[in-house]
């Protein structure tokens, strides 16, 4: 397939969000749109602006991103550890089966409310909340890595003398991770979602509590410069895993 | 000249799927051997159990009765004197050319630096160092060939086991990557099981073709000296008159077995 505009692609991606906030602006400056409700972009960035340059957005954002991290850390190391163990171990993996597809059809936000009587209205409410959304993707992710080792490849090793150990390190973990990483750009996102939800449900800091404010007091300028702040970050996110993805996933074809 | 791998009476079995189907009965009563520094052929119409076959020589599955013997042990596990050489792509595909080759060295605790050495060693040997730093997904059929088998013999294994290794690929390629094989097997004369349904391949490889009949209860049913003169060419020794007479003789014998075979496959 050919790649259109391969050379300017940057410029015509920028002229799309160009083009939106144009008409964003035509339509709520000529009162199309009323903008008590849909908000006026350019109040909308001189808002993100101001918080970037006085500075107030920092301390909201920090734990935001605090919460994102620690939930994707603890998400993945858990799914990691629980996903090896049952992808191994036949008997666990078929005790622990319906236990698994309950906890995963679960709407999970629905958790938030007992975290944050459990854990408080700090930063552990919302991470345990990330935690149990990144969990399951990285959880079904090991463990299909595991299960879809190929047997030949898994003879080969055999044959050349891996124990279980050695297998396990050379043959079951780099092929759990290629799968893992293909579904880090999700999990990230769920992480994300996890500590703004979990924000926007009773905190007392976090761009989601921000935003529960300004809607409480009918700011929509506000409201949709939170929105942009955090997608912002989350583009972020997704170009970081998407470096870390390059350098540790070179020997796959579909990355070259 | 002493045994270096010996199949008694052995039967493998798979049970059935569902209720019902019967058991399947792959391998029936097989007993064959392979001497030190033999070169011996596998042939048989395609689904006959050769691959079972190779597999329980390397321990990797278990016969539901009889047993192999490796230079005289009953063998109770993973045969450790063997090397296995795949049909299917075996290469670990997260690691490179260089470090698929050293695998089993590594595995086995040797340190680094020899590995490195002996890794070096067998690129060139299979001709391979510019591709050292290249994953299997950036190689060729023939070049992944070439890995497989420097990965295979890099352990020095005593008995190396070939499950139609060359089957996947093109005519030309296959014959190069035959010669290889019989001038890598030259210099220190290993014992060779070669699984093939390519009777062509078999002759011209080997000391001794066994024809297997078509499953199930699959077990030989002829076995032929093969006394062409080394070193050989693959390509040449088709052309000779004895390795035509050769042919024509195990075809013999090959033919109504291969024609059960498709029967069984077309049904």
């Amino acid at each position: 397939m050919r790649r259109p505009f391969p050379k300017h692609l940057w410029f015509w991606q920028l002229a799309v969000a160009l083009a939106f906030f144009t008409l964003w602006w035509g339509l709520t400056a000529s009162g199309i749109l009323p903008p008590f409700f849909f908000g006026e972009p350019v109040k909308v960035i001189v808002r993100v602006g101001q918080w970037f340059v006085v500075g107030d957005i920092w301390e909201h954002l920090g734990v935001t991103l605090i919460e994102t991290l620690l939930a994707f850390v603890i998400g993945m190391i858990l799914g990691l550890a629980v996903g090896l163990w049952l992808g191994l171990s036949a008997t666990a993996s078929t005790l622990a089966d319906p236990y698994i597809k309950a906890f995963n059809a679960m709407p999970r936000v629905i958790l938030a409310p007992i975290f944050a009587v459990w854990f408080g209205l700090g930063i552990w409410s919302k991470v345990a909340l990330g935690v149990t959304l990144v969990f399951f993707i990285i959880f079904f992710n090991v463990y299909h890595g595991v299960r879809e080792v190929s047997p030949v490849v898994l003879a080969n090793a055999r044959m050349l003398g891996a124990s279980r150990r050695q297998l396990l390190r050379h043959i079951y973990l780099p092929s759990a991770t290629s799968w893992v990483f293909s579904s880090l750009h999700t999990a990230v996102g769920m992480a994300f979602v996890g500590a703004v939800v979990g924000e926007y449900l009773g905190a007392a800091k976090g761009v989601g509590y921000l935003i529960l404010q300004a809607e409480g007091a009918f700011d929509i300028n506000t409201v949709f410069a939170g929105i942009l702040v955090l997608t912002g970050c989350a583009l972020l996110l997704d170009w970081g895993v998407t470096l870390v993805e390059r350098r540790l996933l070179k020997w796959r074809p579909t990355h070259q | 000249m002493s045994v270096a791998l010996r199949f008694e009476q052995v039967s493998v079995s798979f049970p059935p799927r569902n209720r019902s189907e019967a058991s399947w009965r792959a391998v029936a009563n097989t007993t064959l051997s392979v001497d030190e520094g033999e070169f011996v052929s596998v042939v048989g119409p395609t689904g006959c159990g050769k691959s079972t076959l190779l597999n329980v020589a390397a321990g990797l599955l278990a016969p539901s009765s009889g047993e192999v013997r490796v230079f005289g042990e009953p063998l109770m596990s993973l045969n450790r004197h063997a090397g296995y050489m795949f049909q299917a792509d075996a290469l670990l595909p997260w690691k490179t050319t260089a470090e698929n080759i050293g695998l089993g060295l590594m595995l086995a605790g040797v340190p680094a630096r020899e590995t490195a050495e002996q890794t070096r060693h067998w690129l060139a040997k299979v001709g391979l160092t510019h591709a050292a730093e290249r994953y299997p997904h950036q190689l060729s059929g023939g070049m992944k060939k070439r890995v497989g088998m420097a990965q295979a013999l890099i352990v020095n294994p005593k008995i190396l086991l070939m499950d139609e290794p060359f089957s996947a690929l093109d005519v030309q390629t296959r014959q190069l990557m035959e010669n290889e094989l019989l001038a890598l097997w030259q210099n220190d004369r290993k014992s060779v099981l070669f699984i093939t349904h390519d009777l062509e391949e078999a002759i011209s490889l080997s000391d001794r073709v066994i024809v297997l009949s078509a499953g199930p209860d699959t077990h030989p049913i002829g076995e032929f000296l093969i006394d062409l003169q080394r070193p050989r060419d693959v390509a040449e020794i088709r052309l000779t008159p004895r390795f035509v007479e050769l042919h024509e003789h195990i075809w013999r014998v090959l033919r109504g077995e291969v024609l059960k075979g498709y029967a069984q496959t077309v049904s």
